[in-house]
């Protein structure tokens, strides 16, 4: 997928004056917010499960190469096959591989960030073998030719007539009087569309939610049964996930499956949670025949042991997006890659350079509400304030900011210096400002002044006048 | 053990100091009131939270140690800001943790600095304010204040005491306004969207006064009223509890 983030600032004004797009993002907040906030509300231990959660993770990406190692030696104990992609290239070739000894023509899939992470759709394509969406959003997605802006809700930029309208358009054989007025309008026709796909399929892709070390399973959540077909169905199921999936035991995994669905949707577990463990064994009624998992690194491994490790733990449930007030200002497309919104804005630079990525960690307020909401506790303003120290060490920080910084700091270092410089410029902002108390333009802020008005000073700073009192006794 | 009329230093805050020194002036008189000795360390300049947060590390951890040399040997710091109070309390340890000669003086610190308004009521016990306001108000919760230094229940509870004033609560009261620090100025279309629609929050409540504990995001929620023509008045809350709303004007008001 081609960045389109150094365009940060163009995409966030076009997604402002998107209608449709407002409007999705208005109808979503607070359902999203709401939902979590009842489920966190409905679980007495949901603080301590967030520092569980974070413990248990912590843990494992101390001892990572251990936890998969144990993983891929119980994967193959199973009947199964691991392979470590060191690359997003090395990780596509993999699939295509393992796909043209299947001889596969079609590939369904379940919903996978890896698969968008390393473009596998396009790949596939490219070589003659058919990508299918079988996650709703997905689907309809892949109908559009469009990224997801979401990393649960893909379609999360859409409304109903959206969906109806590519519905018309991508499925030419429907009845132009088929009515679509219900959501279960829209799910009858893809499934019934998907249901043939689903038995076609030569192989399934997956992502994987968690991998659990002890006993070599691949876990997977979804809401709409596709993962299961995606997975049981083709002759070959191949999950596509990070290293950092990875966790020790199944007790693990089921602690963290507690707090995913509760931050995710705010369901409390989510309507399927599927684990699957090596291909089909003599007597199993169904079942792949071969089970492969790609195991991603994609520049994770280089995240241990420096400022963004924390940034492992996360577990992909978007409760920093839906809670973000920027997220929801400008939604997922604005930031121009795969992940969206505060997580992407820690993950995405080091995934595609912050040289590229420079703006997603500037486009945040700090206001650390992803952070009070994260289930493993992950310092997202923290890491992000990280990546604004790699742009400055760098010179990557606009010249203007800089130099600006600069000016500020040299007399803020000054206490003297500071005092009689803001005295003379507050004394003369104030008297100008005196009548209107406040200014509708000034120079050098039109960044403020475009929409606000900026009020105008007292007159004087507190400091000269606090010494006067002083003075006077 | 608090000592019985702690010596508090102020930390004025730059905001405050360049643009309304009134709410410096009112901090002290509710420091007083609550039983404190104020002083005001003619040494403070900034705590270093614009460099901090543009990733200018060096120049932060500059500007935390002159703020530590000044203000370490009080009982407590205090600020009448949620944001500065937070670089203080909740980010000169990490800045500073690489420095031995600074690294504890720095977590010392961080642990007797305090915004002003739960430092009134959560170590000076305040209950209630002798302050009158005739007027509804409707309170915004600052980020800084609310997720690093738990202010939220501090104001409401003495804004309850002030005779005369009724508090209607905004829809999203917790929801950032947009402000930023340099967010504000470097994504202005986005930061002004969001202070859009914090003014929508505000005016539905109908309430006469916006008040909030930081200056940062008051001159932003002002700015964005006053350009839309709003007639609701926006002060510190710090001006409402100590009775000083007649001293100045709301802030972008002029003197009528």
């Amino acid at each position: 997928m081609l960045a389109t983030s150094p365009k940060f600032k163009e995409n966030a004004s076009a997604a402002m004056a998107d209608a449709g797009l407002q409007q999705a993002l208005a109808r979503t907040k607070p359902r999203f917010i709401q939902k979590r906030a009842n489920a966190a509300a409905g679980l007495p231990e949901f603080e301590r499960l967030r520092e569980i959660g974070r413990d248990i993770k912590n843990h494992t990406i101390a001892h990572l190469d251990f936890y998969l190692e144990t993983f891929e030696r119980n994967v193959i104990a199973n009947g199964g096959q691991v392979h470590w992609a060191a690359t997003a290239e090395d990780a596509r070739k993999i699939v295509l591989d393992i796909c043209r000894k299947a001889n596969a023509r079609t590939v369904t899939k379940g919903k996978s960030m890896i698969s968008e992470e390393i473009g596998i759709n396009d790949f596939l394509a490219r070589h003659g073998i058919t990508p299918i969406e079988t996650d709703l959003g997905e689907y309809i997605l892949q109908l559009r030719k469009e990224p997801p802006s979401h990393i649960i809700g893909p379609a999360f930029h859409l409304n109903r007539e959206d969906w109806e309208k590519s519905f018309r358009e991508g499925h030419t054989q429907l009845d132009p009087d088929r009515k679509f007025n219900e959501r279960r309008d829209l799910l009858t026709e893809a499934r019934t569309v998907l249901r043939e796909r689903f038995m076609a399929a030569d192989v399934g892709i997956t992502g994987a939610n968690f991998l659990v070390a002890e006993t070599g399973t691949s876990v997977i959540v979804t809401n709409e049964g596709n993962g299961d077909l995606t997975q049981t169905i083709p002759r070959v199921h191949i999950a596509l996930a990070s290293i950092e999936k990875c966790v020790p035991t199944l007790e693990d995994a089921t602690s963290l499956l507690r707090l995913l669905a509760r931050s995710a949707t705010g369901q409390d577990f989510s309507v399927y949670t599927t684990f699957s463990s090596g291909c089909r064994r003599a007597g199993d009624p169904d079942g792949p025949e071969e089970y492969h998992v790609v195991l991603l690194d994609n520049g994770r491994s280089n995240m241990i042991g420096g400022d963004f490790q924390d940034m492992l733990r996360c577990i992909r449930c978007a409760a920093c997006m839906n809670h973000c007030p920027v997220y929801m200002t400008v939604g997922g497309h604005a930031y121009g890659w795969v992940y969206p919104g505060p997580m992407g804005s820690v993950l995405t630079p080091t995934l595609i350079g912050v040289d590229q990525a420079g703006h997603l960690p500037n486009a945040s307020t700090f206001c650390g509400r992803c952070e009070s909401v994260c289930p493993m506790k992950i310092p997202l303003p923290r890491m992000m304030r990280h990546w604004r120290e790699r742009q400055f060490e760098r010179h990557l920080t606009p010249a203007a900011a800089r130099y600006g910084l600069g000016f500020w700091a040299w007399f803020a270092k000054r206490p003297g210096m500071y005092r009689l410089a803001t005295r003379v410029a507050m004394g003369t902002l104030g008297w100008l400002g005196r009548k209107k108390g406040r200014f509708a333009w000034l120079p050098l802020a039109s960044g403020w002044t475009a929409g606000r008005d900026m009020p105008a000073p007292e007159g004087g700073t507190f400091m000269a006048r606090y010494a006067r009192q002083a003075r006077r006794g | 053990m608090a000592p019985e009329t702690p010596r508090v230093a102020l930390f004025v805050t730059c905001l405050v100091d360049m643009f309304r020194p009134t709410v410096g002036f009112a901090a002290i008189r509710l420091l007083e009131q609550a039983g404190c000795r104020v002083e005001v360390p003619m040494g403070q300049t900034c705590c270093g939270q614009p460099a901090f947060n543009s990733g200018d590390r060096a120049t932060a951890a500059d500007l935390a140690r002159n703020v530590i040399a000044a203000f370490e040997n009080y009982d407590y710091i205090v600020a009448p800001s949620g944001s500065c109070a937070g670089q203080m309390h909740a980010h000169y340890a990490e800045l500073l943790a690489d420095d031995p000669n600074w690294a504890g003086r720095a977590a010392a610190m961080a642990a007797k600095t305090h915004e002003l308004v739960s430092f009134l009521t959560d170590v000076m016990g305040m209950q209630a304010v002798t302050a009158r306001h005739a007027g509804s108000v409707t309170y915004h919760d600052s980020c800084s204040g609310l997720r690093e230094m738990g202010v939220k229940a501090q104001p409401r509870k003495l804004l309850a005491s002030v005779a005369g004033l009724s508090l209607t609560e905004m829809e999203d009261s917790e929801v950032c306004c947009g402000f930023g620090g340099t967010f504000c100025v470097k994504y202005p279309e986005i930061s002004v969207r969001m202070v859009s629609d914090k003014m929508a929050n505000i005016t539905a409540t109908g309430a006469e006064t916006l008040l909030a504990g930081d200056m940062g995001c008051l001159l932003n929620m002002a700015g964005r009223l006053k350009r839309q023509g709003s007639g609701v008045h926006v002060r510190h809350v710090a001006e409402v509890l100590a009775g000083m709303t007649g001293e100045v004007p709301a802030i972008g008001e002029g003197k009528a």
